[in-house]
């Protein structure tokens, strides 16, 4: 259980996906102007990657690794070049079919994040999640706590820098910074700040 | 060269560059540029993969049912980005290993399907082809540009070679640590997007409000 | 995204064209990608393999970019050790023997016990693939290879030890993930040099062999088991340390190196 806890603090401050690596960085700079957003966002995205990483890390490893196949008689089969378009087409199918649910029993909710939804399909953020699993060779527990952890640490930072951005609206900034410019150097404080989690151990 | 298709190949370039205008492709412009060399083998890899899937997609735009393009889109970005991590293995393996992660990520690289989407799907297929180039020079640009700031302040090298001697080889170069760590690479593309706009003030954004001074004579 | 609804006579066509674009896109898609795949690959796993003795050769000090890769391996040999007894194990063969596969496999590896994996190895393959330097038909040094966590990554790596099982003779990574410019002093050739003669186990068999804080000071008595660690890196540092005293220990090769030192069949 405890490296579990670890795991998820790991997933959350130490490696976090948007400040540490970089990932959905996209999405991140774009939709991060005001909290609410922010908030309907990254709730969208904990929910798919609390899916779709352990489905993609049970996928390679029943299905596409070298000799993945052997309980269905197959061993000599390597089908692991095959992953990135699983993922991809397991993320696609998922926020297809989050979005129909969400249309049919949480309309408010469906109304709210409107466009950024089916945006979700191409967060570099989903996608890396699912890779980082893949290549550490996560259990299946283990892969459903660094799907939520990591879902959770973007959502987390997404939300952080659209509060520093709402404050920021009554600085005077300078006109070649203003917008994109200066949130590109907010990011990047906020991710030396984050560097001070490094090595920390549970 | 027709004028549409000089557009389509030097606009991306600055006016309409895709990392500082458009906010796409950040991920990788950051993660790969503490050094020249693996940044040079992405740029290639993006502009090859954009150029093909904005060909491919283009050729089969009339007959691509609206419900499935995203996912075909990505079906054949995918099955090139594949290509291209195999390629790299296969020729690059030092390389390779370096890139690991981010060649994958080029599927969901915001560049190469932003313009599938939106040009590639509405455009003849030489047009979308060179679209692709285009952007993918755009993307470059910046990737060069971060990558040599970063590199040369940061280990005083350029493709390994050395340019400024380091201290701990008897130089005079203190490299600058905080450049060879991710957050720099988010000052330098701050900086570079200011130094473009103050070039071409047409890409300045409005800020939402200004705090206006009153004059007290006036007030009174 | 949901579909426009579209009226009776236009559906069954548009149901039919959809599902025909789709397996057309994916017929071609996977034609291409598993021709280059299936092509590529010789080509992939001779780079791997290339890759991996260059390391070695590195490691074992016998690397000269002028030479072939091959004709300089051929006074590497590798052996296969079984962990547990420390002996040689004649029945696998080590020119097809895959460690990294095996410690996938839960019947031929262990979890490492989490009060012992100090260096979260996590699982290892009960046997291990190492390599012996010969020079004019006598074990000159000894390869083997080493994982564990450093500070941002897994470090994967070899210490060489020279034929008394004991004396370091070089360290080397071959893949990290550690700090650029701080972390990244485990691949600086002035560091491999400070571990050259270093000596793992002291007197009585114990393992003092391990990475310190700073410069190892004049006074220290166990300064040839200690290596100089760097300031702002000791987090790296420990990780290494961690690797020696879990790859030295008891559940790595301690007993292997223990056969040897006792004059054991080389």
């Amino acid at each position: 259980m405890g490296s579990y806890v670890e795991l998820f603090i790991k997933a959350v401050f130490v490696e976090n996906l948007a400040l540490s690596f970089f990932l959905g960085m996209c999405t991140f700079l774009a939709v991060s102007k005001r909290i609410e957003t922010a908030l309907g966002l990254g709730a969208a995205v904990v929910a798919v990657q609390l899916i779709t990483v352990p489905a993609n890390t049970f996928l390679y490893k029943y299905v596409l690794d070298e000799g993945a196949l052997a309980w269905a008689g197959l061993p000599d089969i390597d089908l692991s070049f095959l992953g990135l378009v699983t993922y991809i087409g397991v993320i696609a199918a998922m926020v297809q079919i989050l979005e129909m649910v969400l249309d049919k029993y949480f309309p408010p909710l469906f109304h709210a994040l409107g466009i950024y939804l089916p945006l979700i399909t191409v967060n570099c953020a989903i996608l890396g999640g699912t890779l980082f699993s893949v290549r550490r060779d996560y259990t299946m527990g283990e892969s459903i706590v660094y799907g939520i952890g990591s879902g959770f640490g973007w959502a987390l930072a997404l939300v952080a820098l659209a509060g520093i951005r709402e404050k920021l609206k009554y600085s005077d900034v300078p006109a070649g910074l203003q917008g994109l410019g200066i949130t590109f150097i907010i990011v990047g404080l906020m991710s030396l700040g984050f560097m001070a989690f490094a090595g920390i151990q549970l | 060269m027709s004028p549409t298709a000089k557009r389509a190949l030097l606009q991306p370039i600055v006016d309409e560059n895709p990392v500082t205008l458009h906010v796409l492709g950040i991920c990788s412009a950051l993660a790969v540029t503490t050094s020249l060399l693996p940044s040079l083998y992405m740029c290639v890899a993006l502009t090859a993969v954009a150029a093909f899937s904005n060909a491919a997609v283009s050729a089969i735009r009339h007959v691509l049912p609206s419900s499935i393009r995203i996912i075909v889109q990505m079906t054949i970005i995918a099955s090139l980005v594949i290509v291209v991590d195999e390629s790299l293995q296969a020729f690059a393996f030092e390389t390779s290993r370096e890139l690991s992660v981010f060649v994958g990520l080029i599927i969901t690289n915001c560049i190469v399907l932003g313009r599938t989407e939106s040009f590639a799907s509405k455009n003849p297929v030489g047009l979308s082809f060179l679209d692709g180039i285009g952007n993918g020079l755009g993307y470059s640009t910046i990737l060069i540009l971060v990558a040599t700031s970063r590199e040369l302040l940061g280990a005083g090298t350029l493709l390994g070679y050395t340019i400024l001697p380091n201290v701990a080889d008897g130089g005079w170069y203190k490299p600058n640590g905080m450049m060879l760590l991710p957050p720099s690479a988010f000052f330098v593309i701050g900086l570079i997007i200011w130094a473009v706009r103050t070039w071409k003030a047409e890409q300045v954004e409005k800020p939402d409000f200004r705090i206006h001074e009153v004059h007290r004579t006036e007030a009174l | 995204m949901p579909e426009p609804s579209q009226d009776s006579g236009a559906k069954t066509d548009t149901v039919l064209r959809t599902l025909l674009v789709a397996l057309l896109v994916s017929l071609v898609c996977s034609s291409f990608v598993a021709s280059a795949a299936v092509v590529l690959k010789p080509r992939q796993v001779e780079n791997a393999i290339l890759e991996m003795r260059r390391n070695i050769l590195v490691v074992a000090g016998l690397w000269a970019p002028e030479a072939g890769v091959d004709e300089l391996f051929e006074s590497v040999e590798p052996r296969v050790v079984d962990l547990e007894t420390g002996a040689y194990a004649e029945d696998i063969d080590p020119e097809t023997y895959d460690p990294v596969e095996a410690a996938k496999d839960p019947a031929s590896s262990v979890r490492v016990p989490s009060e012992i994996d100090i260096a979260k190895v996590g699982r290892r393959a009960k046997h291990a693939l190492v390599y012996l330097v010969r020079r004019d038909g006598e074990v000159s040094k000894i390869i083997l290879p080493i994982s564990g966590y450093g500070l941002w990554s897994t470090l994967y790596g070899f210490l060489a030890l020279e034929a008394d099982g004991n004396t370091v003779s070089d360290i080397t990574f071959y893949a990290h993930g550690e700090t650029p410019g701080l972390g990244d002093f485990i691949v600086k050739p002035e560091w491999r040099e400070l571990w050259r003669g270093k000596r793992a186990f002291d007197d009585s068999g114990a393992l003092e062999l391990q990475v310190v804080k700073g410069r190892v000071s004049a006074n220290d008595p166990l300064a040839e088991y200690h290596v100089d660690g760097v300031s702002g890196a000791t987090l790296t540092g420990n990780g290494v340390s961690n690797m020696m005293k879990y790859w030295l220990g008891d559940h790595g090769y301690g007993p292997f190196l223990k056969n040897i030192e006792g004059g054991g069949e080389s």
